[in-house]
Parts: structure tokens; C-alpha cells; sequence
């Protein structure tokens, strides 16, 4: 499993098809590796081709695909996250849905204004489309590729039994999407869930290590949204903006020299959407799947102060004194269990973090650098072709 | 029956300066649409609020307003490069600077004769200029001149692209249109005859000019035009003129395709420009949220390396609002000026129909006259008979002034086209090549400040 680089203009390329986990720093492991081979997009739904090699006994063969589709990951992540074992873990989030609605939209809209324009504008405007539906297309695979590794890489998850039977079982895994009843369930445990965890983070650690977490967190979290909020928007208006410099181009200089000058606003765009915006949204999953994991311990350490105060009161009363302390253990365990795993995790998470960032912001400037020396000498060139033709 | 145009354009009154102060339908204002406000009593700003003349000249030191990018001297006549024979031979260059009204509650207009060293300097109302432009057209336009059209009245560009949430303030707004009259009144006397008009002259060197009556009356008159208009269409459709001139017709062509072509420029620059100050926006208040994170990272060099990015974002939100400036003032404007113009270029070619179908219709009635006057030879009425020979001289007449009128402002048609495509190409090249220098210019800004991030993010351990 290596980390995939996506170096500038080929990005649009068709041909770039390694494994793409851009967004984590993730240590390669012979033992298992995850990857996706391959993608179909069809009407309304995308599969996936999982793609393992694997030295563990675990498995049948040492190399194996199958095909799995958006829910069938949503199922994995959330039997990880309902199961107690993992408590202490810092959970991979889910990947988001394939949404190509807007740009499939875009493309209706193409077709049915085709008769409007020109043959060549048209033709030039479904390429920008096609381009812009293919980029989505890439990141959604990137995105479920990054969940995989993510759990591979994790010495405990990549153990798990759903994880090998969604890596090998070559049947459909038969997870129906939820229905609208188990939504709306889904919907109260979440609103129960965030009350709760107002109530929880408010009780104040013992340990200085995860109360500083805490707090850390809190904010980190808030701040993550807002800057990918935030990024989102400027990238959207570059876009915008880079639309309108393509059309000027290509009524300006009617001489077909506008290929290299019209994209590489676009191409800016797109790389700073890749480096900066993907990057604060996985960090705004990744933020809220640490805070998940902190409300779980805060969680478990309510729960084992209240065993311990209902100890202490069945030992006043001589009265189910033994139920009592059966509880007060399960929960003592549970509470020290999901501790010694939670502080190496969030240790694991921050290295992750500044390792991801500082590879992101990197290779941002060095795209940012490229594209600007190439423009820069691009519109030179242009301005003296300008001067020597003497002509608009 | 033959289309008779109305009795008023075979006046014969069509040549030499016109005293009238409200105009008639023939020379019309068209660039005027009927939607637009005509009134001077329109909601926007009119610098010069008092009713009374204007004070005496003050010495207005050409206060150029230097933007940016754009040098307001971008449309300096100081060395005339035209190697054109004029026709007199004589032509004088002149720098026109118009300056902001709020500092003399008018605008400043100030005009330097190049050759004489004789420099003028006047106050002026917004209204005043479109009295010059009034009369100039009404003088000009139907021998075949092309007049440029004074700029814009209302507010709203002129492709209407939404200007998003913070209209034009009115500092913004003033800036915009001194410097749409500066460039005006330079192309005014650029062009060698109106240089020399006695209208000109004494807009640009009295203290005082005539309170511009024919604006205020151009409400009624506007209404008066925009109904002439509709009937001219429908004329135009019934004139069908024998070209016996490709070059005409080849001209035309090219017209309607640069109309075209300047329409979607303009607009696609518009939008950009629109984009530009969203992006610009976008990215001040995402170098802010950047700056928020990096405050609350506690990795100390991520946390460093953080800030910095905001500190170039906001760097780079400052070249976005400049680049804004440059995209509009050097792109925008000059297309919005030369698509009116090319209204202007093709209302000439309208007159140069219109004086034909004078012509044609001139020589149908002498045929008339003529079929009418041999009638009468049998008819033994001694006095109509006078009559009808005296009426044949007198059309006789009109239809070699026709015929003189077609061909002289066919000649005068060639020579414009002429000086305007040269004017074009020299204007165009002139600020593409500013705009593609200050596209450079930011690209290497881009570098200076991303090479500076650079060895910050590598920093991160």
C-alpha cells in the first residue's frame, strides 16, 4: 500500500490510478494490503473493487478482489462502532456518499441547452463537465480507500471479523440501507447521544492528560469546521472565477494557443480543493471521531463513579452487596480498558494529523509554486505573440 | 406608392452647425435605450447641485487620479503616432485630464495643447458633457462621422451582470464615471474635425456654458426618439438598398460580428470581475479561520506553520482585489466603450441608407414632376404649366444634392472606418498587453509568497 502522490496536470489524467491516501501517513505492511483497483459508476449507485494482499492465514488466497458498494462500507463502520470491544479505539470514519448530483445535473442542463451554442462550445463545455464529473468520480474512490487502509493499518480493527468477510465473502453482503423507521431511531440515539455528551464532557477528569484532550478537542473540532467551511467557499469562487478567465480565453485567442493558458486557473482550484479542502474535511471526520471516542471514556468513567457511589451505598444497606460489586468491577474494567487504549490512540492521532498536514501544505505550495511559474511565463509569452501580431 | 420618409428629413438644414436646441428624430442619440432613465432629475448623484453658473476658474492642477493599475494618462495623445495625412494637415494634440468632482463640486476638466502649451481649465456637470455629445451628434453623425458616445447614465452596467452584494459605492461610482468622461472627451478630440468644432472648443475653454437645455429637454425628446425609432425599424425593413459597394457591405458584416464578439467579452469580463471580489472576500475570511486553527493546534510548528498560510491567504486576497481593479478599469471599461461605439459606427452606416433612400426618393418625385409636366403640355394651362417646370428645376436640384450628399458621406464612411480600426487595434493591444504584464506581475507575487511558505511547511516535525 503506498501513498499515492498526484503530481498537477495529470491529475486529470485517466491513467493515474494508484492508491490515493493523501490524507493519512500510513505505514506499509506486507502482511495486508487494501487497495481499490477499480470503480464503475452506474446510475445512481458506484461499486467498488476491494482489492486484497495478504500473507495472514486469515484468508483463503493471498490475493483476492470483490465488489462492494457505499452501504456496505456504512455497515462495516458501524459495527465497529456498536461493538464494545472497540470502545477505545478511535473509530475510521465513514466514508461521505458518492453525491455526483450536482454534476450530473450540469450535465442535463448541457444536453438540453445544446441547441443554444455552438458546436465547439459545446464540445469544450461537456470536456469541462466530463473533467469535473471524473474528479468527483477519483475522490469518492479516494475516500473509500482511505477508510480501508485506515482500518488495515490499525493492529486491533484490522483483526476484525466483519473486516475479513467484507474483504473476502464475494457475494453481496446483503446490507440493505436503513429503512426509514431505523433512521429516524438513528436520529433520537443521536440526540440522546449529544445531550449526553454535554452532561459528560462537563464532569472534569482526574487525569490531566485527558482533560487537556478534551478541551483540545472542543475547539479543534469547531475550528476545523469552520475553516473547511470557510475553504470550501473561497475554492468554489476560484472555480467560478477561472470559469470565466476559460471563456475570455478561448474569444480572446482564437488561435487554439488558449489550451495551456485557460486550465491552469482551474487546475489552481482544483489542487488547493485537493490539498486544503479534502484535508480539512477528513480532519473534521477524523476530530469527531477522537471526540466520539473521548465521550465514550467520559461515558465509561460516569458510569464507574456511579457503580462505585452505588457500592458504597449496598455496603451501608448490607443489601445486594455482591450484584453491586459485580457491576462496579465491569465497569472499573471497562472504563481502565477503554483509557490505555484511548490515550495511545489520540497520541497515534495527532502524529497522524501533523504528518498529514505537513504533507498536504507542502506539496499545496509546491502545486501552487508550479502552476504560478508556468502562468507566469505562459502569459509573457502570450503578451508578445500580442505585440507581435499587432492584433486583437 | 413609394415610402415616403417623413417631410422633416428632406430638410435641407442637414449641413452646418445646428443653433436648435431640441434635437429632431434624425440625429438621435443611439445609444440611448428606451429603458433608460432620461430625466435629470434621476435618483443617482449629479456633482453640482446649485442652479447658478459656474464660478470662475479655479486653478485646477490637473489632479490625475492614479489608480493601480491603470494609469489614467493610459489614453495620453502625447506623441501621436498616426502617420495618417489629415486633412488639413494641422493636428493638434491635446491631453484632456478630468478630475474628481467632490474636492470643486464639479468635475475638473482640463485640456493642454500639446503644440501651443495652452492649457484650459474648466468646470463641468455630468449633464454637460451629454450636451456636447448632443450636439455633436446632431451635427455629425449624418454626414458619416463617428461621434463617441458620451457614457453611460444609469448606474447598472451595461450588460446588466449583478455586481453581487456590495453595489458600487458612490466613491467607486464617481471613480467610474470620471474616468468613462476622461475617456470620452479624449476620444472627442482625437477626431481631427471635432477638434475644430466651435462646440468643442467652447466646452473645453469657456468658464461658463449655457446651461445644457436640450438635456432637460430630453425627456420629451427621449420619448420622442424611441417612438421615431420604432417607426425607423420598420422603414429600415422597406429600404432595401442596391449595394453597389462590396466594401459596404463587407463592413457591415464585420461590424455585426465584432458587436457580437465585444457583447460576450464584455459580459464574461463583467462576471469575472463579479468572481474576482467574491473570491477575494472568500479568502480574507478563510485566512482568518486559518489563523483560528492555527491558535488552537498545539503541535508548535504545525501551529507556526498554520499562521503562516493565513498570512499568505490574506496576502494573496490583497493581489485578488488588485488583480479586480486591473480586470476592470483596463478590460471592462474599454469593451463597455467600445461596444457603444460600434453602435455609433453602425448608426453611420443607418445614415449612409438613409441619405441613399433621400436620393431615390428624390429622383422618383422629379420622374413624377416630369410625367406630370408632360401631361400638362396638352392640357393648355399656361400657369401649371410654369409651375410644374419650375418644381422639376427645383428637384433637379434636390436629387444632385442627393446624389452629392450619398457620396460624400460614403468617403466620409471609408475614412472613419479607417481611423476607427487603427484607433481599435492601438487601444486593444495597448491594454492587453498592461493586463497580460499585470497577470505576470501577480504570478510572480504568487511565487515570492508561496516560496516564503514553503520552508515553514517542510519545518513541520
Amino acid at each position: 500500500m503506498q501513498e499515492g502522490l498526484d503530481d498537477g496536470p495529470d491529475f486529470l489524467s485517466e491513467e493515474d490510478r494508484g492508491p490515493r491516501a493523501v490524507n493519512v501517513d500510513l505505514q506499509t505492511d506486507a502482511t495486508l494490503q487494501v487497495d481499490i483497483s477499480d470503480a464503475l459508476s452506474e446510475r445512481d449507485k458506484v461499486k467498488f473493487t476491494v482489492h486484497t494482499k495478504s500473507t495472514l492465514p486469515n484468508f483463503k488466497q493471498n490475493e483476492f478482489s470483490v465488489v462492494r458498494q457505499h452501504e456496505e462500507f456504512i455497515w462495516l463502520h458501524d459495527s465497529f462502532v456498536e461493538n464494545e470491544d472497540y470502545a477505545g479505539f478511535i473509530i475510521p470514519p465513514a466514508p461521505p456518499r458518492p453525491d455526483f448530483d450536482a454534476s450530473r445535473e450540469k450535465l442535463q442542463k448541457l444536453g438540453e441547452g445544446e441547441g443554444s451554442m455552438t458546436k465547439e462550445e459545446f464540445t469544450k463545455m461537456k470536456q469541462e463537465l466530463e473533467a469535473e464529473y471524473l474528479a468527483i468520480f477519483k475522490k469518492t474512490v479516494a475516500m473509500h480507500e482511505v477508510f480501508l487502509c485506515r482500518v488495515a493499518a490499525h493492529p486491533v480493527l484490522r483483526k476484525d471479523l466483519n473486516f475479513h468477510v467484507f474483504l473476502e465473502y464475494n457475494q453481496d453482503l446483503s446490507v440493505r440501507g436503513k429503512n426509514k423507521k431505523e433512521k429516524l431511531e438513528d436520529f433520537f440515539k443521536n440526540v440522546v447521544k449529544s445531550a449526553d455528551g454535554v452532561i459528560v464532557a462537563g464532569v472534569k477528569d482526574v487525569d490531566d492528560f485527558f482533560e487537556h484532550e478534551k478541551t483540545f478537542l472542543l475547539e479543534y473540532h469547531n475550528r476545523v469546521k469552520d475553516a473547511s467551511i470557510k475553504s470550501d467557499r473561497m475554492i468554489r469562487s476560484h472555480k467560478s472565477a477561472a470559469d470565466d478567465i476559460n471563456r475570455i480565453a478561448s474569444t480572446l485567442y482564437t488561435l487554439g494557443t488558449q489550451d495551456s493558458t485557460d486550465k491552469i486557473e482551474a487546475r489552481v482550484a482544483a489542487d488547493e480543493d485537493l490539498k486544503l479542502a479534502d484535508l480539512l474535511k477528513y480532519y473534521l471526520r477524523e476530530s469527531q471521531a477522537a471526540k466520539d471516542l473521548l465521550y465514550r471514556r467520559g461515558r465509561a468513567l460516569v458510569d464507574y463513579e456511579n457503580a462505585n457511589k452505588a457500592l458504597d451505598k449496598a455496603r451501608a444497606k448490607n443489601k445486594d452487596v455482591l450484584q453491586a460489586e459485580t457491576t462496579q468491577q465491569v465497569c472499573c474494567q471497562k472504563f481502565e480498558k477503554i483509557s490505555e487504549s484511548a490515550k495511545q490512540e489520540l497520541i497515534d492521532f495527532k502524529t497522524r494529523r501533523v504528518a498529514a498536514f505537513r504533507k498536504n501544505l507542502v506539496e499545496l505550495a509546491e502545486l501552487e509554486l508550479k502552476h504560478a511559474k508556468v502562468l507566469g511565463n505562459l502569459q509573457l509569452l502570450q503578451s508578445c505573440l500580442a505585440v507581435l501580431k499587432g492584433d486583437t | 406608392p413609394p415610402s415616403c420618409l417623413p417631410a422633416e428629413d428632406i430638410s435641407t438644414n442637414s449641413n452646418g452647425p445646428k443653433q436648435e436646441i431640441l434635437l429632431d428624430d434624425d440625429q438621435e442619440d443611439l445609444f440611448a435605450e428606451a429603458t433608460e432613465e432620461v430625466s435629470l432629475d434621476s435618483p443617482e448623484r449629479e456633482p453640482i447641485l446649485s442652479d447658478g453658473p459656474s464660478p470662475a476658474i479655479t486653478p485646477v492642477t490637473p489632479t490625475v487620479i492614479i489608480t493601480p493599475r491603470a494609469e489614467a494618462s493610459m489614453f495620453d495623445r502625447s506623441l501621436d503616432e498616426d502617420e495618417d495625412t489629415e486633412e488639413n494637415g494641422d493636428t493638434f494634440d491635446m491631453q484632456i485630464t478630468v478630475s474628481d468632482p467632490e474636492k470643486v463640486g464639479g468635475f475638473g476638466c482640463t485640456s493642454l495643447n500639446l503644440f501651443s502649451r495652452n492649457e484650459f481649465s474648466v468646470k463641468r456637470r455630468f449633464s454637460d458633457f451629454l450636451g456636447l455629445h448632443s450636439k455633436l451628434a446632431s451635427k455629425y453623425m449624418h454626414i458619416g462621422y463617428i461621434v463617441p458616445p458620451a457614457p453611460e447614465k444609469s448606474i447598472v452596467g451595461m450588460t446588466k451582470v449583478k455586481v453581487g452584494k456590495e453595489d458600487l459605492s458612490s466613491a467607486e461610482f464617481v471613480e467610474k464615471r470620471r474616468s468613462a468622461l476622461q475617456r470620452y472627451l479624449t476620444r472627442t478630440v482625437t477626431h481631427p474635425a471635432l477638434l475644430k468644432d466651435p462646440d468643442v472648443i467652447q466646452f473645453l475653454e469657456n468658464t461658463e456654458l449655457p446651461r445644457a437645455v436640450s438635456t432637460q429637454a430630453l425627456s420629451g425628446a427621449g420619448i420622442l426618439r424611441m417612438v421615431n425609432k420604432a417607426a425607423e425599424a420598420v422603414n429600415k425593413m422597406t429600404i432595401k438598398m442596391n449595394e453597389s459597394d462590396a466594401w459596404f457591405e463587407e463592413k457591415q458584416q464585420q461590424f455585426e460580428n465584432l458587436d457580437i464578439q465585444l457583447r460576450k467579452l464584455h459580459a464574461s469580463v463583467e462576471s469575472l470581475v463579479c468572481h474576482r471580489k467574491e473570491l477575494s472576500v472568500n479568502t480574507a475570511s478563510f485566512a482568518k479561520s486559518a489563523a483560528m486553527l492555527g491558535n488552537s493546534e498545539d503541535h508548535t510548528a504545525l501551529s507556526r506553520a498554520l499562521s503562516q498560510l493565513a498570512e499568505v491567504e490574506e496576502k494573496i486576497d490583497q493581489l485578488h482585489q488588485e488583480q479586480a481593479y486591473a480586470d476592470f478599469y483596463l478590460f471592462s471599461e474599454l469593451l463597455g466603450d467600445y461596444v457603444r461605439l460600434i453602435a455609433a459606427v453602425k448608426g453611420v452606416f443607418d445614415q449612409r441608407m438613409k441619405t441613399w433612400s433621400k436620393w431615390q426618393d428624390a429622383q422618383l418625385l422629379l420622374q413624377r414632376k416630369r410625367e406630370a409636366e408632360t401631361k400638362l403640355q396638352y392640357a393648355n394651362k399656361p400657369d401649371k404649366l410654369q409651375q410644374a417646370k419650375d418644381e422639376i428645376k427645383e428637384w433637379e436640384t434636390k436629387v444632385q444634392q442627393g446624389e452629392r450628399d450619398f457620396e460624400q458621406i460614403s468617403k466620409n464612411i471609408r475614412q472613419e472606418v479607417g481611423r476607427f480600426e487603427k484607433q481599435r487595434v492601438k487601444d486593444f493591444k495597448v491594454v492587453i498587453i498592461k493586463y497580460l504584464e499585470s497577470l505576470v506581475h501577480t504570478q510572480q507575487q504568487l511565487i515570492k509568497y508561496w516560496e516564503a511558505f514553503l520552508p515553514e511547511a517542510k519545518a513541520i516535525a
